[in-house]
């Protein structure tokens, strides 16, 4: 009743309507595909996590989490994640700051960012290989330094194929994705700073110390929290490499989901993939945080 | 000043080759060891037999049929996943930037999403989603493209997005419509062409997360490229490493010639501002 009173015409409004329908058909088969392949799969793991076998509701799936063996491989998880991270932060900024100084479409430049974004992405399997190749037992370098060095790497242990193994890989794919993450910060750095400070007398050291590290420091912890949760991400490196056990999160999650009919047991896959992404997303929000920082200066 | 700057190029450019010397060592060593691995016997000689294998593809596909199925169904999935990612994407963020600026935040932050999750949580979650794929279209490798349109949804959109905002959408769509355009004539002949640079860096990237996926993949008990590699690693390792060297190089060849292709347009834009 109320709505004849409206100053617009009933046709009028029809075709309001009909064209702003008409407008959101547009993004209909994307925000369907988004809703299967996206929505549903993240909505499966948040309610399976608090779900028995049945399907009711439980807290049992999380407090699983407590047992010891989840929490190592979680205490592992983050101690490789945050350690590579580490590693890989501080070379690589080295890295990309030596990029920086050479000349921004010299064939330098070109090939070593191509090359980081292969190494950065590409990843996974190749890598454990390529690490095998290089360190394995019968390995290029295991036997160069075996037959004319006469030093064997592994005489404390094999420990390619454990953490310490992982660390190395790990390290070797977070170098690059640093130099991809950081140099775009490090290419908004002007020369005008660098000459204005010289020409207040200011050396090279007071130059980085009070200009260019708090410039940089936003970008470089949030390109370190990148690659924290890369790391604390990833599968398929360890899952190539590591032959014995489940010492990491990832793989944790593996042996849940092939052998869960075993275990009796089949959502505490789903609690632990609920336990990385509540990581991921914390790591995330702290990165989205220092963005907007760094975007300030450095856009 | 000149001296002083001239004295501290020099000084830069001692420091760039100590780190990229020192840094390339530790990059091209597992490289060059995999190469290494293929062409060394174990008596020491050198020999090509595995890459004059690897390049003879009847006799590959005869003699590891797992690896041929993998790398054809690598092959067919980089294709689909380009033309999936390109039909759901840019007609999506073209039109909600002309008409329903509203939800473009929405867009954004579903796109970005996969960020935050990992593959190997995906894959907990598309497990369910799977079996009913499985029960319409089958149990093809090829139906991981789905499940690959989200994990390079985050790196498309950005590429996409940022080739939007270096031109004027509207204004451009307008004028062609007002020329009596249809909206396909504009996507297809107006919008397309002019973010070609985007829509380039957008699929190379697709081809190189594709081509090296194997979580998906592996825990969905499909073969992909990698799978394959994997598994022929147990049996028959040199010809494992020589694929996965390959594909390295592949993927490495496709970025290089992009960092051409998007820096050229980078100096055009420079140039005509």
């Amino acid at each position: 009743m109320k709505q004849r009173r409206d100053p617009a015409p009933a046709p009028a409004r029809w075709r309001a309507g009909w064209r702003r329908g008409r407008q959101l058909a547009g993004v209909v088969p994307f925000f369907a595909f988004i809703a299967v392949f996206l929505v549903i799969p993240t909505l499966v793991v948040a309610i399976g996590a608090f779900a028995n076998d049945d399907g009711h509701p439980t807290l049992d799936n999380l407090s699983s989490l407590g047992d010891g063996y989840i929490l190592d491989a979680f205490g592992r998880s983050l101690w490789l994640s945050a350690l590579t991270a580490v590693l890989g932060a501080i070379l690589g900024a080295l890295l990309a700051y030596a990029l920086v100084t050479a000349r921004p479409d010299g064939l330098l430049r070109r090939l070593v960012t191509s090359a980081c974004g292969v190494l950065a992405q590409f990843g996974g399997v190749t890598l454990a290989f390529a690490f095998i190749a290089t360190i394995g037992l019968s390995g290029f370098v295991t036997l160069f330094m075996q037959n004319q060095l006469g030093i064997n790497i592994y005489s404390g242990g094999v420990w390619l194929f454990d953490m310490p193994g992982l660390v190395l890989v790990y390290t070797y794919f977070q170098i690059p994705l640093m130099v991809i993450v950081f140099l775009p910060a490090l290419d908004g750095i002007r020369p005008q700073w660098r000459e204005a400070t010289a020409s207040l007398g200011g050396s090279t050291w007071q130059y980085w110390r009070r200009v260019a590290m708090p410039l940089l420091a936003p970008a470089f912890l949030g390109s370190t929290l990148l690659l924290f949760s890369n790391a604390f991400s990833a599968y398929a490196t360890a899952a190539a490499l590591v032959s014995q056990g489940s010492p990491i999160v990832p793989l944790q999650i593996r042996s849940a989901l092939t052998s869960e009919i075993v275990l009796g047991n089949q959502n505490l896959g789903k609690a632990m993939a609920l336990g990385m992404v509540v990581v991921v997303a914390v790591v995330m929000w702290l990165y989205a945080l220092l963005q907007r920082r760094t975007s300030r200066w450095l856009a | 000043m000149a001296g002083l700057i001239a004295r501290r190029a020099r000084r830069q450019a001692t420091f760039r080759w100590i780190v990229v010397v020192v840094l390339g060592i530790f990059f091209l060593l597992p490289l060059v060891a995999m190469l290494m691995f293929t062409i060394r016997e174990p008596g020491g000689q050198y020999t090509f037999d595995t890459w004059r294998q690897f390049f003879d593809w009847p006799q590959l596909a005869n003699t590891y049929p797992e690896l041929w199925e993998g790398m054809k169904s690598s092959g067919g999935l980089v294709l689909l996943t380009v033309a999936l990612m390109l039909v759901m994407l840019v007609p999506t963020v073209v039109w909600t930037r002309l008409r329903l600026p509203w939800l473009r935040r929405v867009v954004e932050y579903l796109c970005l999403l996969p960020l935050t999750i990992p593959a190997i949580v995906l894959v907990v979650g598309l497990a369910p989603v799977y079996a009913w794929v499985t029960y319409f279209l089958g149990g093809s490798a090829l139906t991981l493209t789905f499940a690959y349109t989200v994990l390079v949804l985050p790196y498309a959109y950005r590429a996409i997005d940022a080739g939007l905002s270096g031109i004027d959408v509207r204004t451009l769509s307008e004028a062609a419509r007002s020329l009596g355009a249809s909206w396909g004539t504009v996507m297809w002949r107006v919008v397309l062409p002019n973010i070609r640079s985007a829509v380039l860096s957008a699929a190379f990237l697709t081809v190189a997360l594709v081509l090296g996926e194997f979580t998906i993949a592996s825990l969905l008990n499909r073969t992909n490229l990698q799978v394959a590699v994997n598994l022929l690693g147990k049996s028959s390792a040199t010809m494992s490493v020589a694929v996965s060297l390959a594909a390295l190089v592949l993927a490495f060849i496709l970025l290089f010639a992009l960092s051409f292709a998007s820096r050229r347009r980078g100096q055009t834009t420079r140039g005509t501002s």
